[in-house]
């Protein structure tokens, strides 16, 4: 498989002898974490078929989308409206930066005190190892933390980058800067495209993106069920695909994984146990292929039902009004929806701790995990409040500060198997 | 029924053996291949269920049969069984230093751990010592006849082992610099103690209890009484061994 490839990603840039090291790198790791899963939906099997072939095939049709006039959007964050990308006939894709192999490499420009994600995406630029960056024809960044601002502007050197503003406050005056943003961000795109965008475009891609939410909402809708019908790891890898798939197709099969695991629900059967206890895990993104928490949560005999999180709820749990009519209105609609993601950017962001707390409700979770990047400020600070919140409502909580690298797995794993054993009685 | 405890940890392997009463203990070096060393350990003992805990537990339990527990786990039922009114314990391991807070039926409540790095734990005193020239055994004993204070400000062995050599060739007393070392790691884990909050009843385990003066200044600081074990290091052992009894 991977030959098939090899032109394009020499065509690309790509430097093939690093890359192929990260392919070996991924096989053994998802054979060990995803396919000795035993009982997995058998829907699943798309997401590993896209995940087997991560540098191929989708890569391939973002190529031919290029070599056709078209263009292809680069993101980090869930601040970027994807509607206003697709809308210009562009196609929005999520980096990933969520390796430790592409670390090292940044560490010989930026800062080793930066969080791993920041590394990460750098690191996939510096080292020419990421097909979808060599892809893309812009990165949008945005301010959600000072130490991606920063590495933005480094970034900048190596390829072409536009800068979302994301104010700090949900004021009045933030929220008009960030209407300002989007209208910006929506004349970049046109800019970038030659496609001036029109109201009913905008309002399909509104609609489009919103049913990608409607069917993340469905399957975590399924992880309320006791047992848990599928497991937290395949249900990360799901949200986590959402990012680099074509919309309309990732859709399809999402919605057929729901059907196939609402089936279970109503067989009464579980992805895993019965008495496993349910954890909500909140905080940082966990980005492809960071799958090292779950993993050892669930070998640990844990079952995450849910995340709130960028790679989580925040992704998809409001949807857009889809009442545009005129492309102004519809900004204005969507300017409004990305503000309500509940980030530790924003200052007093209170709505985060509400969120928790109704959703180890909804979920019935036996205990929460705060999983904090290491160097992520925002995130380790606010997790003082969340242990606040979650102590007053009694709900245990485990505080893990981590990267990629595995140096700490068995650390992790005693802090974990003690965790799961204090909650199991 | 003979039950045996074996707490594979990062420095030192223990293993309790229990028939209603504490029969045996032995304590080893875990050195480079725990797994041999255990099954060295376990070889010809008599035994008829085991518990495995430690940090190399998940490694060492599949070949020697047994089931897991956390150290914490561990601790938190050695302690108990030694002392009912135990509520919090400290143990600081060679890789690992933990504050357990106990409920009065003796369940784990909550508990904190040190960062991921060495950062105030048996194994950083140890690269001290060596720093030091002196055996970790009398590291303590150094630390108590200091007659001046200097500070250590970094927690982290890297830092902290540079911050000890500029404080050597400031010409700093061996002793002084031993003492602001435990100062550090005492600051640090009563952090931890504060976070979780105080409850009566601290027993201190752990390799690092061994030590003299690190159980004064915990002491002080704490402002509270802290009780020690006879042997310290095999309290992970005895909750594991505890643990496999059938109940």
């Amino acid at each position: 498989m991977t030959t098939d490839y090899r032109q394009m990603w020499a065509e690309l840039g790509i430097d093939l002898d690093r890359h192929d090291e990260l392919l070996n790198a991924i096989a053994p790791i998802y054979e060990e974490i995803y396919l000795s899963q035993k009982d997995r939906p058998k829907g699943m099997e798309f997401f590993d078929f896209v995940v087997g072939n991560i540098h191929g095939i989708r890569v391939h049709e973002l190529r031919k989308h290029a070599m056709n006039g078209g263009k292809v959007v680069a993101t980090y964050c869930v601040f970027v409206p994807d509607e206003i990308v697709l809308a210009a006939d562009a196609i929005p894709v999520g980096l990933c930066a969520g390796t430790q192999f592409s670390v090292p490499i940044a560490e010989e420009v930026l800062p080793r005190n930066t969080c791993a994600l920041i590394k990460s995406s750098f690191g996939f630029k510096l080292g020419r190892t990421c097909p979808y960056v060599q892809t893309s024809h812009l990165i949008v960044g945005e301010t959600t933390c000072d130490g991606k601002k920063k590495m933005f502007e480094i970034l900048a050197e190596y390829h072409p980058i536009h800068i979302m503003e994301v104010p700090n406050k949900k004021t009045e005056a933030g929220r008009n800067l960030w209407r300002g943003e989007v209208i910006a961000f929506k004349e970049a795109i046109e800019k970038l495209t030659g496609n001036e965008i029109q109201a009913d475009r905008l309002d399909q891609a509104t609609k489009l993106v919103n049913d990608r939410r409607r069917a993340l909402q469905r399957l975590y809708n399924t992880r309320k069920a006791r047992p848990v019908p599928i497991s937290g790891k395949d249900a990360m890898l799901v949200t986590q695909v959402a990012f680099y798939d074509d919309v309309a197709r990732y859709v399809q099969q999402v919605n057929a994984l729901c059907e196939e695991v609402e089936g279970r629900i109503a067989a009464g059967k579980g992805g895993v146990p019965a008495d496993a206890p349910r954890i909500l895990i909140t905080g940082t993104p966990m980005a492809i292929p960071n799958w090292k928490l779950h993993h050892i949560l669930e070998t640990a005999g844990a079952a995450v039902v849910c995340e709130e999180s960028c790679t989580g709820t925040r992704y998809f749990s409001d949807l857009v009004p889809e009442d545009g009519g005129t492309v102004e209105r519809q900004l204005g609609n969507i300017a409004d929806r990305y503000l309500q993601i509940h980030c530790a950017c924003f200052t007093p962001n209170d709505e985060r701790l509400d969120d928790i707390i109704r959703l180890g409700r909804e979920y019935q979770v036996d205990g929460v995990v705060h999983n904090n990047l290491q160097f992520c400020h925002t995130y380790a600070n606010e997790a003082v409040k969340v242990e606040r919140v979650l102590a007053k409502e009694g709900i245990p909580l485990l505080r893990i500060e981590t990267d990629y690298s595995d140096e700490d797995a068995g650390q992790l794993r005693t802090r974990v198997d003690a965790f799961v054993e204090m909650i199991s009685k | 029924m003979i039950c045996a405890g074996l707490d594979v940890g990062s420095r030192t392997i223990v293993l309790v053996m229990l028939d209603g009463d504490i029969l045996d203990s032995a304590i080893l070096d875990t050195g480079v291949n725990p797994l041999r060393r255990c099954q060295e350990l376990l070889a010809g003992k008599g035994y008829e269920r085991l518990v495995v805990t430690g940090y190399s537990r998940h490694l060492v339990a599949p070949t020697v049969g047994g089931e897991v527990v956390s150290e914490i786990g561990a601790y938190a039922v050695g302690s108990r069984y030694l002392y009912p009114n135990c509520h919090t314990v400290l143990d600081i391991g060679g890789q690992d230093s933990k504050v357990i807070s106990l409920s009065e039926k003796g369940e784990v409540q909550k508990f904190e751990m040190n960062d991921r790095c060495a950062a105030g734990t048996g194994k950083f005193l140890e690269i001290m010592a060596n720093t030091l020239e002196v055996n970790i055994g009398d590291l303590g004993d150094l630390a108590l006849t200091a007659s001046k204070v200097v500070q250590i400000n970094s927690l982290c062995t890297v830092f902290a082992e540079s911050e000890v050599v500029s404080l050597i060739s400031r010409g700093e007393e061996s002793s002084a610099i031993a003492l602001a070392l435990h100062e550090a790691i005492a600051t640090r884990i009563v952090g931890m103690v504060r976070r979780i909050g105080l409850k009566d009843g601290i027993v201190f385990a752990g390799g690092a209890a061994l030590n003299k003066c690190l159980r004064q200044l915990l002491s002080e600081k704490l402002g509270v009484e802290i009780t020690v074990p006879n042997d310290p290091q095999i309290v992970g052992a005895l909750g594991a061994a505890l643990l496999a009894k059938p109940r």
